[in-house]
């Protein structure tokens, strides 16, 4: 199982701050990851239908789309930063 | 050694410079610099929404990476979240060192760094009560488009 964190108009698009989900094994990659979760309901898809918009942690470090997945506790989906 | 804190609350930037130089004599040069709430077409309100298990966590390496990149500086950064009016500050950053041109570049770098490694979104609200999420900057494409299909 593995817990995903939605921040900002991430969270707002899927509805919830986050879920644990079990993650089908041939889901490897951070890439893989959205497209499984893109498909989980319009939320999801409205949420991630421009990649180049969405960043991502896994376990609180950046992480980008070849990141593995496997291993990991914690995977926050985001809109790029906007801090300072 | 730069610190780095995030609160809800305000900070007093002034009092942040001094505990930096207090007992110090090796000092000759102190930048403070603080980001304000702007009032922007007419904005109420600036809420930032942060990812509290790692923002501490990134605003330390952040600091710890100004640290390392000027030996001799030493510094304090502070990021706020929740909503804030226009006319208050939203993040702190003092440095000091020997020299002007290591505490002016490293507080510079320190902002820099702040917008765009540290996971804060700040959400814009208007009298009318629409609010909008603040768009990233240009100079974040370049890591944008690594995520292209």
């Amino acid at each position: 199982m593995i817990d995903l964190v939605y921040f900002a108009w991430v969270r707002e698009a899927i509805g919830t701050d986050g879920e644990t989900l079990a993650v089908p094994a041939d889901v490897t990659t951070i890439a893989a990851l959205l497209d499984w979760l893109a498909a989980r309901s319009p939320g999801h898809a409205a949420a991630l239908a421009d990649r180049a918009r969405i960043r991502v942690a896994v376990d609180q470090a950046f992480a980008g789309p070849d990141t593995a997945v496997a291993g990991a506790r914690e995977i926050a989906i985001f809109p790029p930063v906007t801090g300072g | 050694m730069i610190l780095a804190r995030v609160q809800p609350g305000p900070f007093d930037a002034a009092a942040e410079q001094a505990a930096l130089l207090a007992g110090r004599s090796d000092l000759g040069a102190a930048v403070s610099f603080t980001g304000l709430v702007r009032a922007d077409d007419g904005l109420v309100a600036l809420t930032l929404e942060h990812y509290p298990a790692m923002t501490l966590a990134q605003m330390q390496a952040i600091a710890a990476t100004a640290a390392a990149r000027w030996p001799g500086i030493t510094g304090s950064i502070i990021h706020r979240h929740g909503r804030l009016v226009p006319g208050e500050p939203v993040v702190l950053v003092v440095t000091a060192s020997p020299h002007r041109g290591d505490a002016f570049a490293a507080a510079e770098f320190l902002m820099d760094w702040l917008k765009t490694k540290a996971p804060f979104w700040k959400r814009e609200e208007w009298a009318d009560g629409t609010t909008r999420w603040v768009e990233a900057k240009a100079h974040d494409d370049a890591a944008a488009a690594r995520w292209q299909a």
